[in-house]
């Protein structure tokens, strides 16, 4: 099995087929959404290929070390960065093609005017952290 | 109380409950239960008769599980609910249960999470630390693969292949978390090769404990991976080095080879050697040949590139890299290897480079990269 990594991005990922802003749904549209995605997570619960799903608030800043004893810097909001991550699915699976076979299904959320919005997801696959048993 | 001993027993109280007519599912989910509440209850209060406990409230669980079933559907039981007299058979519970884990229709995910369940005795939580991923779909993975095992003929001995492919890699999960997946894989291999008559059962056995042999010395300091050229070699477990190999030996000299014999006649050969340089490659080369023979892969083909790296020089190592795909896992890492001992060190400072951002683990990822690093230093970039 191996874990992948779904990232849905606010900015960052091409344009989606129903590019329309979540703030232009109607509530039906908002709930439809919302019940796609639990119904997603519980039906890879049950086929038991779910890790982990959260969603990110789009504020935020970047921060470093200001050196010793001085407090930390940041810098933000990100209106300038190109890239912006809106959450994640993380989901383990016997192989690559499952993963895309479920972003597929992830991307098919759907949007404005019930369509599916068919967005742009980031799949990632994780490095394993384990200790090899062989060389 | 000791885990392992509770552990041990499972296969046995699972068999117990399917010979008084539990289904196998029902039966593995009952022994699960029971098993929970024996490691919560025997540390305080052992009992006298471990397995008699676990029979005894397993089929308790079993009993209440099928009578609200059978209320929900508004039907009879279809069991006796007073268990036969006599005490159960001792034939072996284990080896049948072995085959249904590993049965052929299911996924090797769903068959390594069930063989841990109800031949391991591993709880639901351990499996799910061990593969980091949530309980609850931990415990949805292994009650789907025993629907798809549902209806299945429960006589019928199932492909040992695959029992073996299985075990293997459960081993090869290694030891991320606090359940020892490879020391597991040893246990249940151990336990099969016992019950069974194949020498690639012992072959299998062989080839983990010669690899298991090497593992103190396999990560050095805060987790990094130590290769085999620089390993300790003092610090190899030569308890098992030699029970690898009298197991290997008894297997070979019944002259039915096969790949688990194979390979674990070339990790038998670097456990003999004391030093990489006094390997006997070219007898490893010859067992690459036997092992291609046997099951011809892209991943043999290219452990044997590097056999004959050492053999007959990197140029011949090279020759035989080039005949494979370079998209190949680890063949950058092999690559870059071979360029380095032919003293082409700036293309292999590359090619480690290009290899540690293909990685596919951690630990080889940062390998990798220090070994780019260390023949910068070499070529004086660093």
């Amino acid at each position: 099995m191996a874990k992948y990594l779904l990232l849905k991005h606010y900015r960052g990922a091409p344009a989606a087929e129903n590019d329309v802003p979540m703030d232009r749904w109607t509530p039906e549209e908002l709930t439809a959404h919302v019940q796609y995605m639990e119904d997603f997570a519980k039906r890879i619960e049950a086929t038991g290929e779910y890790v982990d799903s959260q969603a990110l608030s789009p504020e935020g800043a970047f921060v470093r070390s200001g050196g010793e004893g001085k407090p930390p810097v940041t810098d933000g909001p990100f209106a300038e960065t190109k890239d912006l991550i809106a959450g994640w699915m993380i989901i383990d699976v016997e192989s690559y093609d499952r993963a895309l076979e479920l972003a597929a299904e992830l991307s098919e959320a759907p949007g404005a005017g019930g369509r599916p919005i068919r967005e742009w997801l980031e799949l990632r696959p994780f490095l394993t952290a384990g200790h090899p048993a062989t060389e | 109380m000791n885990e392992s001993l509770v552990r041990e027993l499972v296969p046995a109280v699972i068999g117990v409950l399917v010979r008084r007519g539990a289904d196998f599912a029902a039966a593995e989910d009952a022994v699960q239960e029971a098993l929970i509440r024996a490691l919560g209850a025997w540390p305080d209060d052992p009992p006298r008769d471990p397995k008699g406990w676990l029979v005894a409230v397993a089929w308790h669980k079993f009993l209440d599980a099928a009578r609200t079933e059978s209320s929900r559907r508004g039907r009879e039981l279809a069991v006796d609910v007073e268990p036969p007299p006599g005490p159960a058979p001792a034939t072996d519970d284990s080896l049948w249960l072995y085959f249904l884990c590993a049965h052929p229709s299911l996924s090797p995910g769903s068959a390594v999470a069930l063989t841990l369940r109800a031949v391991g005795g591993l709880t639901t939580r351990q499996i799910a630390a061990a593969h980091l991923v949530p309980e609850a779909t931990m415990a949805q993975r292994i009650s789907r693969a025993k629907r798809r095992l549902a209806g299945l003929p429960l006589d019928r001995p199932g492909d040992l292949g695959t029992v073996l492919r299985v075990l293997y890699l459960v081993f090869n999960e290694g030891y991320s978390g606090d359940v020892d997946l490879a020391a597991e894989a040893v246990r249940l291999t151990r336990q099969l090769a016992a019950a069974t008559d194949d020498p690639e059962v012992a072959g299998l056995l062989a080839l983990m404990l010669l690899h298991h042999a090497r593992r103190a010395s396999r990560t050095g300091p805060g987790g990094r991976l130590v290769p085999l050229a620089e390993q300790d070699r003092s610090r190899w477990d030569t308890g098992l080095i030699a029970e690898g190999v009298a197991v290997l030996q008894a297997a070979l000299a019944r002259d039915r080879l096969g790949e688990y014999q194979a390979q674990a006649a070339i990790a038998a050969l670097h456990a003999d050697a004391p030093s990489t340089g006094e390997t006997d490659w070219v007898q490893i080369v010859e067992w690459y040949d036997e092992l291609l023979g046997l099951a011809d892969s892209p991943v043999v083909r290219l452990n044997r590139a590097v056999a004959v790296g050492e053999a007959d020089g990197p140029q011949a190592g090279l020759a035989e890299l080039s005949k494979l795909d370079p998209d190949l896992p680890r063949y950058l890492a092999v690559h870059a290897y071979l360029l380095e001992r032919a003293g082409d060190l700036d293309r292999a400072a590359e090619l480690y480079a290009e290899a540690s951002r293909r990685a596919g683990s951690v630990p080889e990822r940062d390998h990798l990269t220090r070994a780019a690093a260390r023949v910068r230093v070499l070529i004086g970039e660093l």
